[in-house]
């Protein structure tokens, strides 16, 4: 697969395994990469926003955004990385909707905040919970054990 | 509703003084039956009106995700069990073809076609549940008996195949966990044959029932773009006329290798939702046959010693199989960097696993995407403006699992 037509400008980086593109893009420049994507290239559904935590290197998060195009029969991997302290990135509920949920379960369980978002509160656990599970120095077996 | 009950389920707390008195809130879920889990709707009424609808999750959050990372790739087989407990092949399937995609390992078409055959088993179990309890949400007590009648012999060739009804943990990472049991041709058979026929005995029920109509045509209509955006799949979208499914668009298992339609309607409402849904039944009972007569010889694990543990005879004779077996069970096996995002068709729509590895023998980070967790995302724009009625009989269209939203 190739990188769509008129990425290129926000591609940091972009590789090609297991018949999946993953694109790179600088977290400042996400929701205009996405409108790019979704209005121009055809890309209409987001499927999944997720996050992976790469505790203790630096920079710390990777925010990361499966994209489907229907017309097009192809799938993208968008991926940003936001250092530790403060993790912050734009909202893609400007250009999909369906991000809201999406965006507030990552913010749950890694606590990485969603400027812009129009409800950015705990989805998964409990509202006075304290920490965020998935984060790789949160313990499994949970807090206070 | 008269004005006494509507005054004891009011809330006390801050009355809303600008709205009108007809204005209140009400709380649905987490335990009421409709919501089928632990769903919590809060709901803002004008008298039986929705004004808007607030779904509540997260009762059922159990961490699955975080505990992926503390367990062998192998271990976590049985995890992918209790997301869906609807759809436990199909969690096992999609979870197995990501990690072995990350392994590079090729299945041999024996656990192909038998995984395609069992996956859509699943999809009839999932689909006779969901048609029992809509119906009985919406009043139609005897279709429920008549689903589960069917559903039960299902689930007894579940139990004949991994010796579980529900839990099955059947699809390993390489293949199958055990070689198919002797007779399991005979027993699909004499189901498959006959369950044409039971699906006209649902539809003879309802499909013109003119109670079933009234309660569903034109209730809970939804817009593709609003879907599309929303991030709500499977049937749903189906039903409003995109014929959008990755058995046919990417096709996983040998799919592509079998003859099917992909089930449509356009008005995207109660009605249509149940229409696609009893097609897709047809359709998956004449995959499932297809399977059966076509059944592929050979073995039923790939030729991976590294990572398929050996038949228990083997061991015994073979010092490298014990070896095998001693290190896949005392350390797992190490999975090479990198990252996939499988997707494939579970009952309720996309399902899709990101698995990171850091080529250890536990993966780094999984991520499962959860058809109901997009889908339950459309349920405020699909109720606005119903009856309250109303909203059980759109819950019940959408087919939801709570495990597969909360994880």
């Amino acid at each position: 697969m190739t990188l769509p037509e008129g990425l290129e400008p926000f591609a940091l980086a972009s590789s090609d395994r297991f018949g999946e593109l993953t694109v790179e893009i600088a977290p400042e420049k996400l929701v205009e990469a996405c409108r790019l994507l979704k209005y121009d290239l055809k890309f209409e559904r987001l499927s999944t926003v997720t996050a992976v935590d790469r505790f203790p290197s630096q920079p710390r998060f990777e925010v990361v955004y499966h994209l489907q195009s229907i017309a097009r029969k192809e799938r993208l991997r968008l991926k940003c990385r936001l250092s530790g302290d403060q993790p912050e990135i734009d909202s893609a509920t400007v250009v999909w909707r369906g991000a809201n949920w999406f965006e507030r379960e990552v913010f749950d369980l890694f606590g990485i905040r969603f400027r812009n978002h129009p409800d950015l509160r705990r989805i998964m656990m409990p509202e006075d919970w304290e920490g965020h599970p998935l984060r790789k120095d949160y313990p499994v077996t949970g807090p206070n054990v | 509703m008269s004005d006494q009950e509507s005054a004891v389920i009011t809330p006390p707390a801050e009355p809303d003084t600008k709205a009108g008195p007809r204005r209140m809130t009400l709380n649905m879920g987490p335990q009421h039956p409709s919501t089928h889990g632990v769903l919590r709707l809060v709901l803002e009424l004008d008298g039986e009106t929705i004004i808007s609808a607030q779904p509540d999750i997260g009762y059922l959050h159990t961490g699955i995700e975080k505990e992926f990372e503390a367990k062998f790739y192998q271990q976590a087989v049985t995890l992918t069990d209790r997301i869906d407990y609807l759809a436990p092949l199909s969690n096992n399937l999609c979870y197995c073809l990501a990690v072995e995609r990350l392994l590079q390992i090729e299945i041999p078409p024996k656990a192909q076609w038998m995984r395609v055959m069992l996956t859509e088993l699943t999809r009839l179990n999932s689909h006779l549940v969901w048609l029992g309890t809509h119906a009985i949400d919406i009043g139609a007590m005897s279709v429920f008996l008549y689903c589960f009648r069917e559903r039960e012999e299902i689930l007894r060739i579940f139990e004949m195949f991994s010796g579980q009804r529900m839990m099955t943990s059947y699809f390993r990472i390489g293949g199958l966990a055990l070689a198919p049991p002797r007779g399991w041709r005979e027993r699909v058979k004499k189901f498959i044959d006959i369950f044409p026929s039971r699906i006209d005995e649902y539809e003879d029920l309802l499909t013109s029932n003119p109670i079933w109509m009234g309660r569903t045509q034109g209730i809970g209509y939804m817009s593709l773009a609003d879907m599309l955006d929303l991030g709500v799949t499977g049937p749903m979208l189906r039903a409003a006329g995109l014929a959008s499914d990755a058995r046919k668009q990417e096709p996983y298992s040998s799919y592509d290798k079998f003859d099917f339609e992909v089930a449509t309607q356009t008005d995207s409402d109660v009605f249509a939702r149940y229409q696609v849904r009893v097609e897709e039944m047809r359709q998956s009972a004449r995959i499932v046959k297809q399977a059966m007569e076509g059944m592929p010889e050979g073995p039923h694990t790939a030729d991976a010693p590294k990572v398929v543990l050996p038949e228990r005879e083997k061991m015994k004779t073979q010092m490298e199989s014990l070896i095998y077996h001693f290190k896949i069970v005392t350390e797992g096996f190490r999975v090479p960097e990198g990252e996939v995002y499988q997707v494939i068709e579970s009952p309720r729509g996309e399902l899709g696993y990101y698995v990171v590895s850091d080529g250890t023998s536990k993966p780094y980070r999984v991520h499962i995407h959860g058809p109901s967790f997009g889908n339950l995302q459309g349920l405020p724009k699909m109720v606005e403006g119903l009856l309250i009625s109303d909203v059980i009989a759109s819950l019940g269209s959408m087919d939801f699992v709570l495990g597969d939203s909360d994880r």
